[in-house]
This record gives C-alpha cells, structure tokens and sequence, in this order.
C-alpha cells in the first residue's frame, strides 16, 4: 500500500501487459506466438474506425443495447438510504453482460481468419454467449464446463448444445471452473493453428485482461451517461460482483479517475471466509496462475485450492490482474458477501422488484443493503446487475426444498 | 561456468550417441518409493533426469502426467521434499544430470532466491519452467543463469525462425524441442519433420537439442535419437509406474522394476540410433 499512486488508473497495463506487479504472459512457448499475434491483432482493429462502427451496429441491434439504467424505487424505499440504481445487463441477449465481450473477440477472430472457437464457462453465461455468437456468425464452438457446473446449471448446457456448441464436461481437479479453463488452454496448445480462445473474464496472458476490460467497458461508458441524463451528474457509488471480475471492470474502468465515485467489488465468501470460499483478495495471495500474477486461493506450498460459491460464475480461486492491482493501490474497496446473503437478497430483488437476478449478481445486491442505509438519499448507487436468474431457479428451488425438510 | 548437463554432452559427443532424458514425476506415488526409483534410472540407462515438481494446474500436462501429481500432492509431496529427494539422491551420485521441471507458482511462492539457492545446493543441474516464456526472463531465468543453473527452454513447432533467436537467448544447458502443438502423453510427431525442425533450431544454436512428447516405443526413441541429441520419455515411464500401483494407488513390490524395465529397453533403443551425419 506504501507504492506511489498513478496520476491515472485508466493508462494500464504497460507493453509487456502488466497492471503495477500483477499480469503479464505466464504461458508455454507453444502459445507465446499466438498470444502476440492476437496482441497485435487487437491494436489493429481498435486503431480501425470500421470495427468500432460494426461492433456498435451489432451491440445495438442484436445484443439490445444501450441496456437500461433503472431506479429501483421499491428497493431504495425499502433500504432507506441511497437512491439506487440498476444498470439492467440481464436485458442484454443471453441474459448477462457477458455477450460484450464475447461479441468483440469474436469480431477479433473473424479478422484473424479462424474458424474454431474454444471457451471455457462456469456458470454457463459465457459459454451460452460464446455458443450464440458461434451461431450466428457460423463457426465452430467448443465450450470447457467444469462437470460440478454442468450437472447445477443445466439450463445453460441445454441451451448451448441447442444453440449447435459442443460442451465437454471437465472431469479433472476440482470440476469447476479452474480446470475448465486449463481444459481450454489443454485444448488451445493442441489446436493453436484454427483456433481462437474466448476467454470469458479479465483475466488470463496479456493481451486478455485489456481487451475483455476493453470490451466490457461500454457498461461504464453507457452507465456516465445515463446518470447524466437522469440526475445531471456522476453516480457516488459503484457496486458489481467479481469472480475474475469482468462484469465489475467494465462498470469501474470509465469512473476510475473521478475521485469522488466511491467503488465497490463484491467477491464470493461462500460458506464464510474462515471455511470455503471463492474471495481471492480477501483470502488470498499473489502468485501465478492462467497466464498472469494475481491474488490467488492457495497453500503453503504454492498449491492451488478449492474455491468454493452457491455461485457457478463466481467459483474461481483466482481475480482480474487489474483489481489485484486496484485493491493494491486502494482505488476499489473489495468486499464479500455469503451464499446465504446472496441466497437472501435474490429472494428480496425478486420480491421488491420482480427481477430475479443471477446468483453472482446477487452477491452485489448483498453488499447493497448493507452500503445504501448508511448513505444520505442524494447519494447516487448503481449497482450492475451483471445476469438474470432464470439459470438458477432450479438451483434454488432444490436448496429451500432442503430447508423445509 | 560448466554444469553437469554441459560434462555429460561432451562426453556424448566422444562416445557419438545421443542422450536418453527420463522423466519422473517427483513423489509419485509416494516419497520413498519416488527416490527408489530415481536412484534406479542411470542404472537402467538414464542419462540426464528430468524431475517434475507436482502442481495442481499442469496447463499444458496431458491426463496421464496430470494424475501423477496428484497422486503426489496427495501423498505429502511439496517443493522442500523434491529438494529433499535431490539431495537424498546426491549422496550416491555426483554425475548424472537433474533439472526441475514444473509450473513457476510453487517456485514463486518458495521464494525465488532461497530456492535458486537451495536447488544449487541440494545438486539440481537446472530447470525447465513450462510457463515461463523468454518475454518474463527478469522472474526467475536470469537469476538462474546467475545463481549457476541451466536454463532450459522449450521450442514448438509454432516457435518461427523470427523468434528462435529470443527463445534461444537465455537458454543452457540443452534446447528442448517439443515436437507436437500439444499435451504430454499426445501423438507421437513423424521421424522426418522432427529432423527438419531440429535442423532448423542448430541453424540458430550450438546447444544440443533434445526431442520430447509422443515418444513410447524403443523403436521411436531410436528414430528421434538419429535426429537429435537426445530422446526425453516422459508418460511411457509414469503410464508404466501407474500400470504397477494396486487398487488403492499406493507402490508395490514391482513399483521400481516396472519403471526401470522401460527406462531399460527405451535406453536400448536411443543406444542404437546411428548418429546423424554432421
């Protein structure tokens, strides 16, 4: 925390990918060249005025966007605090924010000629956007899913195959979504000359966690404007759930350098942070893993550990390179909400709102009752609301089925 | 600075044959058998030994080797007691060749001088660091190069003639060219390609280069060892310890022998190889 803070948050990562100590190109030489390939691949098309122009014919007319900035009237009522606000990505096609990203890579591959897509997903949200995008733009889609997260999130295993996605359940390690995407990277090393991988958070080698922060970030840039039309200026407060972090990133990264936005990430504390969780900065460490130096969830012995969230999406001993630097530098405030407390707030954004938000989204909306009391009702909230909970509804009914018994 | 990799290929050179590079994984499935077999490798003809480090995210491991490590870790294996088994290993052989090989995290959360220190100390030769590309030489290749280790680096088939010269750069000891894009334990690469691509490598270096993933046979081993300076088998040995577990997982009385019985014969193979003319 002693480091010198930068005049600008919005300047990362450097040449060489890295965000302060963390990022960077931790991968097998066999993927090196591609991965610089792709790197300049990227510079390429955001230097070009024409895919920055079909990239927003595609998010207005097929992804739906801009997506909506909500009041929540009922809730705010009901908090008794901040005047909050939802930034609606569950409306977006495929139901989460995910399709951003997976959109722009796509539109990256298409100029780099390949025809193979590989993905890894854990609640399934990436893999259905990667499997839709396949589809329409007619390439070949193979999805790595943990085999934990096919058998609890079996709507979106369904809807991918149906969208023609092969899903290859991952029997190895732990069976979430770690070992699918050392499944995808398995996978990529074999099939390096026809494919490209989508990699579905903000992490992983560099050029990854710039571009899919890139990408993500029209959440923000839509969010600035919306407030503006709304209320005439800047939010006060920002809350998004993290798992690697991508929904959190895209709504962050515009408001970084406006010291008076407050920003909040909320991580996955699962059963607690004493037993099983998925909150790498509140229980983790730097090391390497994926690609990059991040907080991590491991032993003594640089061994990675079991994560663990009621959340499939926020099931991963791992975080973005660039929040491990943001909570260095203390610009973002990282927090974590239980399984119960995301369990009890879906229950009272469906009641109060009548929208079922996903489970990792639930995990912001935890953290929400407690930040909003204690703030003034000019206080100005937006919290992402990163995916719908329809995928989850068959989760839930089994686990309050077991709470009657 | 000569280490023992750079002894053992000049000796090589003399004798005119290629090298036979065994892999075992470190603890696997357990310690003590672990270092019997190790002990048990340059009688059966091993000349340089490659030592995995388990990890539990081998990325670019295939099922076979990625099941070793855990059959490690599960047995109480960290990095100290791979160290352990170096120098355990030391006590009665002061020639043959260790290099480490593995994934960096362990190593960067050991601490990466005490561990250069102390793999110098405990008789590593050097280490092979899968995910660790020439462009993050400053973690842990130039301090190697420093502290008295060989550095050795892995060339692909998608490494091009425009960046051989920065693989090659830091890189000691011997090359390692990993024949296929792909995992261990994947196909075996034809006999022809391989020649070229080694051919192409010494265009650009006077470092012996070593050949590995998809060797399983003697007579594969003898076809790569007439290509380049030495054959690396990795899963055909850990496939053979594996094959020699009982239901539980746990060595038996046949564990040791299992492995030097392949070791044996795939020594034979590379011992017959004609060298290529030069």
């Amino acid at each position: 925390m002693n480091q010198r803070l930068p005049n600008s948050f919005r300047t990362g990562p450097d040449e060489r990918g890295h965000f302060g100590n963390f990022g960077g190109r931790f991968v097998a030489e066999t993927l090196m060249p591609l991965i610089l390939d792709l790197e300049k691949a990227y510079a390429a098309a955001k230097a070009d005025p024409s895919f920055q122009a079909q990239m927003n014919g595609h998010l207005k007319d097929y992804v739906g966007r801009p997506s909506p900035l909500y009041f929540a009237e009922r809730l705010t009522e009901h908090l008794g605090g901040a005047k909050i606000y939802l930034k609606r990505e569950e409306l977006n096609h495929t139901g989460s924010h995910k399709v951003n990203n997976v959109l722009g890579q796509i539109m990256v591959a298409r100029r780099m000629g390949k025809k193979r897509i590989i993905a890894e997903t854990g609640a399934g949200q990436h893999g259905v956007a990667t499997a839709t995008l396949c589809a329409r733009f007619g390439l070949e889609c193979v999805v790595y899913m943990g085999a934990v997260d096919v058998a609890r999130q079996a709507p979106n295993v369904f809807r991918m195959e149906m969208l023609g996605a092969k899903v290859v359940p991952v029997q190895s390690g732990t069976r979430t979504l770690k070992d699918a995407m050392n499944e995808a990277l398995r996978d990529w090393v074999t099939n390096v000359h026809n494919t490209f991988y989508c990699i579905g958070t903000v992490a992983g080698p560099h050029p990854y966690p710039m571009m899919v922060r890139d990408f993500q970030s029209v959440i923000g840039e839509e969010t600035r404007k919306q407030m503006q039309e709304a209320e005439g200026r800047l939010p006060d407060s920002l809350v998004a759930c993290i798992g690697g972090g991508s929904n959190a990133m895209g709504l962050f990264h515009p408001f970084l350098d406006d010291p008076s936005v407050e920003i909040f990430g909320v991580e996955a504390a699962g059963h607690g942070l004493t037993q099983l969780h998925a909150a790498s900065i509140a229980g983790g460490r730097p090391g390497v893993l994926h690609g990059n130096r991040t907080y991590l969830l491991m032993d003594d012995d640089g061994q990675i550990q079991d994560a663990h969230s009621i959340s499939a999406g926020l099931d991963y001993p791992g975080i973005g390179p660039e929040h491990s630097w943001l909570h260095e530098t203390g610009r973002v405030t990282y927090l974590s909400a239980t399984d119960d407390e995301a369990l009890a707030a879906f229950m009272l954004l469906s009641r109060l709102e009548g929208i079922p938000p996903a489970l990792e989204s639930a995990h912001a909306i935890a953290k929400l009752t407690e930040l909003a009391p204690k703030r003034p009702k000019d206080h100005l909230m937006v919290v992402n609301l990163s995916g719908r909970g329809d995928k989850d509804i068959p989760q839930i009914t089994e686990i309050l089925k077991g709470r009657k018994q | 600075m000569t280490t023992r990799i750079d002894a053992l290929f000049a000796e090589l050179a003399k004798e005119g044959r290629s090298a036979f590079v065994t892999f075992l994984m470190a603890g696997d499935p357990d310690p003590a058998t672990s270092l019997d077999i190790l002990k048990a490798l340059p009688k059966a003809g091993a000349d340089i030994i490659e030592i995995g480090m388990p990890f539990t995210d081998p990325m670019a491991d295939g099922p076979s080797i990625q099941a070793a490590g855990l059959r490690a870790l599960k047995s109480g294996m960290t990095l100290r007691k791979t160290l352990e088994m170096v120098r355990g290993f030391r006590e009665e052989d002061n020639t043959t060749p260790l290099v480490l090989m593995g994934y960096y995290n362990p190593i960067y959360i050991y601490g990466v001088d005490k561990f250069l220190a102390d793999a110098k100390t405990a008789g590593v030769d050097g280490l092979i660091i899968v995910d660790l590309p020439p462009e993050e030489d400053d973690e842990l290749c130039i301090p190697a190069l420093k502290a008295g280790l060989n550095f050795i680096r892995l060339a692909t088939p998608t490494t091009d003639d425009k960046r051989l010269p920065a693989v090659l750069a830091n890189t000691s000891g011997f090359v390692y060219y990993v024949s296929i894009t792909g995992i261990t334990g994947a196909a075996a690469a034809d006999s022809k390609v391989v020649g070229d691509a080694v051919a192409r490598i010494k265009r650009h270096t006077k470092l012996p280069v070593c050949v590995g993933f998809g060797i399983r046979t003697p007579q594969a081993a003898r076809a790569i060892a007439e290509k380049a300076d030495g054959a690396v088998v990795g899963t055909a040995l850990v496939d053979a310890l594996r094959d020699s577990l009982d239901t539980q997982g746990q060595a038996t009385a046949k564990t040791v022998a299992a492995v030097a019985d392949v070791v044996a014969s795939l020594a034979q193979g590379v011992r017959g190889a004609k060298q290529a003319a030069e």
